[in-house]
């Protein structure tokens, strides 16, 4: 009953979206289109995250190394979308899995500060790297993606939105299915007890580089969605920013529930890009204060919260 | 093995000086991060933005001017050792209520902190370079390997030389210390033996932001104060932390002297590589000694 239900809905938040530029100006699309972006960053976090108990303070990089290559892909070979998104995803797996093979043997805190530290390198190493990251400036004036190799440039924001809609699906798809799967029953078995799983005779060395080289082929897609919707793209992409973005949106919306990071990425955005603009720039004081107040008051997020309980406690105590 | 030549000292004498200056100040600011990840078992995603608090200490009392007296330069570093002190003690008392909810929460606690300081200091400062210069009679400079240079980094040297040995003789000679290490390896047991764990935990916070802080005085004439240096800095001592193995003084010492070298002479010799050389040398420690050099502390699966 309950699964059905929220299958429904799912579909419905899905036709919905798929309606947004039939409806509303171009903006509203692009502003969306951005947000779903960030929202597949924040979903393959929550992979990490959520499900398999690897919290990464650098996911952006992943995610900005994708960016990097969908838009030199699409500037130097060829627009055609599917091929920028196709380099994209080998590119973040394989950074992950290459880097991945340092950092999964560590945990906890060790874990938190390395992928921090790898990330912030890579940072570095994007500003500094000219001949093929523009440095500091980035690489600007990327041409519009295409449908077809060497077709038409597509112009049109609720075209480009469509795309970007289409992979985020597939892309949340992936990462769902990831987590239902055989595959992410052991990640939850190693979250809750890794000495156990050990025991039991699963390599968790290999569970875990699996999952984190999925986690960053997603981030990957993400990257190449992020430069489609631009078609810029800088070091600031992949900065520390990014990486606190996702996990506030991962956070916020409710660890381990993958449209909980959807959801925490809309919002993250618009407290960021909305509100904050509007407080003459003050975004990341905003930002700040956001996470000091859901790590207090919203422990499980808002989709791990129990609303219905709290609301009627309150009621009875109201009552009483 | 080929010999170095002859020249390679005089050549690069004054960078090496310049490495061990900024590897004396990163393990300054890399003790209190290694010291409060080994005993809390916390990351301090904070630690950076204590350290710009102290860089901004020093251009407040400066007040624009071009010259400093040594007292107030010392007054400086004093009041950011306070201040510094304070909030430790304040960000150990905001982390305590979620210290059983992991270390995710922790980190994102003090992530937010730093966030909001910075913030609220560029909202304060500006976001200028602010340049804070060395205090009158160490702003001149003397003459090494044939070439001048300033005085003020010797005084780094020794200044921050002296530091990490009253460090390493305070966690390696006392009572104290031999608490704080054994807290490292087994907080547990160090808190059923009786001791007051949790006194101990806000002291080290304390120490290590103290530090950071008086830090941020101390390296202004060298690395200055901006918005942005308070992630370089936490960066950097992570790295350093790394290298060096968590909870570890002498490992943080390592580290940093390590770091310090790579930043400067590193760069000098082989500009287009020194982030590839930061980058390789944590790898490359990862993994033959993923414990880090001189750490003890079990961090692998």
């Amino acid at each position: 009953m309950r699964s059905r239900s929220s299958s429904i809905i799912a579909m419905v938040v899905v036709l919905l979206l798929v309606a947004v530029p039939l409806v509303f100006p171009a903006d509203m699309a692009n502003t969306l289109s951005r947000v779903l972006a960030l929202a597949l960053l924040a979903v393959s976090l929550d992979l990490l995250v959520g499900v398999s108990g690897m919290p990464s303070l650098g996911h952006a990089a992943p995610f900005g190394v994708g960016a990097y290559t969908a838009a030199l892909v699409a500037r130097d070979v060829d627009a055609f979308a599917p091929l920028a998104l196709l380099a994209a995803v080998v590119t973040g797996g394989i950074f992950a899995l290459v880097t991945g093979v340092l950092m999964v043997r560590t945990k906890g805190t060790y874990f938190l500060m390395l992928t921090l530290a790898v990330a912030e390198i890579f940072h570095v190493l994007a500003q500094r790297w000219e001949g093929v990251t523009g440095g500091t400036n980035g690489l600007y004036g990327i041409p519009s993606i295409t449908f077809a190799p060497g077709g038409e440039p597509v112009t049109l924001a609720g075209l480009r939105y469509w795309y970007i809609l289409a992979v985020f699906l597939v892309g949340f798809a992936v990462v769902w299915w990831t987590s239902r799967s055989t595959l992410g029953r052991s990640l939850r078995g190693l979250r809750d007890n890794e000495e156990r799983m050990s025991s039991l005779g699963y390599s968790t060395f290999r569970l875990k580089l699996t999952v984190y080289a999925i986690a960053g082929a997603v981030a990957g897609a993400a990257g190449s969605l992020w430069v489609a919707q631009n078609r810029f793209v800088s070091p600031e992409d992949l900065a520390f920013e990014v990486s606190a973005m996702a996990l506030l949106a991962v956070v916020v919306g409710g660890r381990g529930r993958l449209w909980g990071a959807v959801l925490g990425a809309a919002l993250v955005t618009i407290i960021r890009d909305d509100i904050g603009a509007s407080l003459d720039g003050r975004g990341p004081l905003l930002l700040g204060l956001v996470f000091i107040a859901v790590v207090y008051l919203l422990p499980h997020g808002f989709a791990g919260t129990s609303w219905r309980q709290l609301l009627t406690r309150r009621v009875q105590e109201e009552k009483a | 093995m080929t010999a170095l030549p002859a020249n390679f000292i005089t050549n690069n004498g004054v960078t090496m000086i310049d490495g061990l200056a900024t590897g004396v100040l990163l393990f300054v600011i890399a003790l209190g991060l290694s010291l409060v990840f080994g005993v809390m078992d916390v990351l301090n995603l904070a630690h950076g933005a204590i350290y710009l608090v102290g860089a901004y200490i020093a251009v407040a009392l400066l007040g624009g001017g071009s010259t400093m007296t040594l007292l107030a330069f010392g007054g400086a570093v004093l009041l950011a050792a306070l201040v510094g002190g304070a909030s430790g003690w304040g960000l150990s008392a905001m982390v305590r209520p979620v210290a059983h909810r992991g270390h995710l929460d922790q980190a994102l606690l003090t992530l937010g902190i730093a966030l909001v300081v910075s913030d609220l200091i560029s909202m304060r400062f500006g976001n200028d370079v602010r340049s804070i210069p060395a205090p009158d009679g160490l702003d001149g400079s003397v003459s090494i390997f044939g070439q001048s240079y300033p005085l003020y980094r010797l005084i780094v040297i020794v200044v921050g030389g002296l530091l990490a040995v009253a460090a390493l003789y305070v966690i390696e000679r006392t009572r104290v210390g031999s608490l704080v290490r054994a807290s490292v390896v087994d907080p547990e047991m160090v808190s059923a033996l009786g001791v007051d764990t949790k006194r101990l935990v806000t002291g080290v916070f304390a120490a290590g932001a103290a530090l950071a802080a008086a830090g941020g005085v101390i390296g202004g004439p060298i690395l200055s104060a901006y918005p942005g240096l308070d992630n370089k800095v936490l960066l950097l001592g992570l790295v350093v932390v790394v290298i060096g193995g968590l909870g570890s003084v002498s490992g943080a010492l390592v580290g940093a002297l390590v770091i310090g070298q790579i930043e400067t002479l590193g760069v000098s010799l082989l500009p287009d590589h020194a982030s590839f050389l930061v980058f390789g040398v944590m790898g490359l420690v990862l993994l033959v000694r993923p414990q880090g050099l001189l750490g003890q502390k079990e961090v692998s699966a």
